[in-house]
C-alpha cells in the first residue's frame, strides 16, 4: 500500500510502535494522548512533548468480533482489546484466542497487518 | 419563549426495503407529518434533515434542498449530521429556531437507506462514526465497541448476558403490536443468549437491525398553534446536548457515559424538572448495553445498577418506569439518522393516545427521549410534556 495518502503523525506513530519504540504527546499539565494533536485534547495547551511510552500494558477490555468491516473481512474471527500503556489506552488485536484472553491480562504493544488489506495495525501480544 | 409544540408526526414502517431511495422514504414521512398536522405546506418555514451516511449507501450528500423538493417545500432547508444521533439533532435546531422566534413552522425529519449496503457494507458505513485513525483501521465495528463497553461493564459491575438479554426480550415485546416495527414478534431469553455471535458478548439479538426509514415531525410555536387552532396536545420543553472524545479508548471510562450525563441534566434544567419527574422513556439502545448505559447516563439508576431494570420488570411496560415502549431501536427498527426524530413521532403518538402501548402511558405527563452517536462522544435529550 505504498501508493497509498500518507498520515502525518499517525504513521510516525504506528512506525514507532513497529520499531518498539513508541510514544505519545505529553502536555505541561501531563496529560498524554496520540498523536497528529496541535493542542492537548484534555485542557488545550499547544506546547506538546513526545515522551516514551511503555510496551508493556494492561487489557482493560476485549469482544471477539465475527462480523467485520470488509477491510477485516479475512480476519475474523478476531478479538480486538483496549490496553492502557503509560499514560496512553490503544484499541488493538489481541494477537491470542478468545479462551486465552482474560481482563487484566499483561499484554505487549507491537504492529501486525491486517489478513485482508495488509495495512499496518496494533496488536497485543500475551506477555 | 415558549416550547415548540409537535403539530403532526409522521413515520414510514421501519424495515428492509433496499429498492426504496432515501427521499422516498423521507417524503412518505415528510408528507405524513404535514398532513397529520393539518396545516398548509406553504407556511413551512425550514426543513431539518437528519442523515449519516447517505454518500455511502446511495451516493448522496446535499439533502437538505433534495428533501426540500420531495416534498413540494421550497425553504431553507439543512442536513445534520452526527452519526446515530444525527435525527435527535435535527430535533434540536429545530427547537431552536421556534424557540428563539425565527420560525414559527419547522419539519424536523431524518432519513437513512441502508439495506442496499448489505451486512458488509452497512458495517463498514456505521464504522466511520468512530475514529479513523486510532479505532476503524485498527478493525473495531459498533456492534464491537459496544462490546468493548459491555466486557468492561461485567468485569467492573457484574451482570451478564443473560441481564441483557431482558433487554432485547423487552424491547421486542413492546413492538410486538407496533405495525411501523421492524420485528414484530417476541422473543425469549434463550433466543438472544443462543443467536449467532457479531461481536462477542454482543450477539444478533443484542444488536439493533440495518434498517431502511424515515420520520419527521411538526413542531410549530404556540401562537401558530392558537392562531390556526391546532391541537397539539404534546411540546418539546427541555433539549440537551453533550460531547465527549470520540475514540471510545480515550474516554477517563469504558463504562460511563458523560456525554449522556451532560445531555441529560441539560434537558432537566431547561425543562425545570427533575429526573423524578420522567414517566417513561425512549432510549437508544443500538445495543443491549446501551441501553442500561444510558439509563445510568440519565440518573435513572446508579453506575452500575441499571443492567437489572429490565430483568427486575422496572422497564418493561407494565413496570414504573416504561423505557422503549415503541420497541426501541432494538425491534423498532434503527435508520441510523431517522432514529432520533422517531423517538420523538413515538412518544408523541403515545401520549396522544393513537399508539398501540398509549394505555402504559395513559397518566403520563413527562417523557424524555435520548439519542446518541458513536460510542456516545455525541448524545442528545429531549423532554416532552402534555401541553397546558
Amino acid at each position: 500500500m505504498s501508493d497509498e495518502i500518507q498520515n502525518d503523525g499517525y504513521d510516525q506513530a504506528i512506525e514507532a510502535i513497529g520499531a518498539g519504540e513508541p510514544y505519545a504527546l505529553e502536555c505541561p499539565d501531563g496529560h498524554h494522548s496520540m498523536p497528529p494533536r496541535r493542542v492537548c485534547p484534555e485542557c488545550g495547551e499547544s506546547e506538546l512533548e513526545e515522551v516514551d511510552i511503555p510496551t508493556s500494558g494492561e487489557l482493560l477490555t476485549y469482544n471477539v468480533t465475527h462480523v467485520p468491516t470488509p477491510d477485516f473481512a479475512d480476519d475474523v474471527p478476531f478479538v480486538l482489546g483496549i490496553a492502557e500503556f503509560g499514560g496512553v489506552r490503544l484499541t488493538g488485536r489481541v494477537q491470542a484466542d478468545e479462551e486465552e484472553v482474560d481482563i487484566g491480562m499483561p499484554v505487549e504493544l507491537g504492529l501486525g497487518e491486517s489478513e485482508t488489506t495488509e495495512r499496518p495495525l496494533i496488536t497485543f501480544d500475551l506477555a | 419563549m415558549s416550547p415548540p409544540h409537535i403539530a403532526g408526526v409522521g413515520m414510514t414502517t421501519f424495515g428492509n426495503v433496499p429498492e426504496r431511495t432515501g427521499r422516498d422514504l423521507f417524503a412518505e414521512a415528510g408528507s405524513t407529518a404535514i398532513e397529520d398536522a393539518g396545516i398548509d405546506r406553504e407556511d413551512v418555514d425550514a426543513l431539518y434533515v437528519g442523515n449519516f451516511m447517505g454518500e455511502l449507501s446511495e451516493n448522496q450528500g446535499h439533502m437538505g434542498p433534495l428533501m426540500a423538493k420531495a416534498i413540494g417545500l421550497d425553504v431553507p432547508a439543512t442536513r445534520v449530521e452526527s452519526a446515530c444521533a444525527s435525527g435527535g439533532m435535527a430535533v434540536r435546531q429545530g427547537v431552536r429556531d421556534v424557540r428563539n422566534g425565527e420560525a414559527d413552522v419547522v419539519l424536523v425529519s431524518g432519513v437513512e437507506r441502508m439495506h442496499n449496503m448489505g451486512t458488509a457494507g452497512a458495517t463498514g458505513g456505521l464504522s466511520v462514526a468512530a475514529d479513523d485513525l486510532w479505532e476503524i483501521r485498527q478493525g473495531i465495528t459498533f456492534p464491537g465497541a459496544y462490546a468493548l463497553m459491555a466486557q468492561r461493564y461485567f468485569e467492573v459491575h457484574g451482570g451478564d448476558r443473560e441481564d441483557l438479554a431482558h433487554v432485547a426480550v423487552k424491547n421486542h415485546a413492546n413492538a410486538a403490536n407496533n405495525p411501523l416495527a421492524q420485528y414484530q414478534s417476541e422473543i425469549s431469553v434463550e433466543k438472544v443468549l443462543d443467536a449467532p455471535p457479531v461481536a462477542m458478548p454482543m450477539g444478533l439479538f443484542d444488536s439493533s437491525p440495518i434498517t431502511d426509514g424515515a420520520a419527521a415531525a411538526l413542531l410549530v410555536s404556540e401562537e401558530y398553534a392558537e392562531e390556526n387552532g391546532l391541537d397539539t396536545p404534546v411540546a418539546i420543553t427541555g433539549t440537551g446536548q453533550g460531547t465527549d472524545n470520540l475514540a471510545l479508548a480515550e474516554r477517563d471510562s469504558l463504562v460511563w457515559t458523560p456525554a449522556t450525563r451532560d445531555a441529560g441534566q441539560e434537558a432537566y434544567d431547561d425543562a425545570g424538572i427533575s429526573v423524578d419527574d420522567v414517566d417513561f422513556l425512549e432510549v437508544h439502545d443500538c445495543f443491549t448495553i446501551a441501553e442500561v448505559l444510558a439509563l445510568e447516563g440519565l440518573g435513572f439508576y446508579e453506575e452500575g445498577e441499571g443492567i437489572t431494570a429490565a430483568r427486575d420488570g422496572e422497564t418493561t411496560a407494565d413496570g414504573s418506569l416504561p423505557v422503549n415502549l415503541s420497541g426501541g431501536l432494538k425491534a423498532k427498527g434503527h435508520p441510523v439518522g431517522a432514529t432520533g426524530v422517531a423517538q420523538i413521532t413515538e412518544m408523541t403518538k403515545l401520549f396522544r393516545g393513537d399508539h398501540v402501548n398509549s394505555e402504559a402511558v395513559e397518566d403520563a405527563s413527562v417523557g424524555l427521549t435520548h439519542n446518541a452517536g458513536g460510542t456516545v462522544a455525541s448524545a442528545v435529550v429531549h423532554v416532552l410534556e402534555v401541553a397546558e
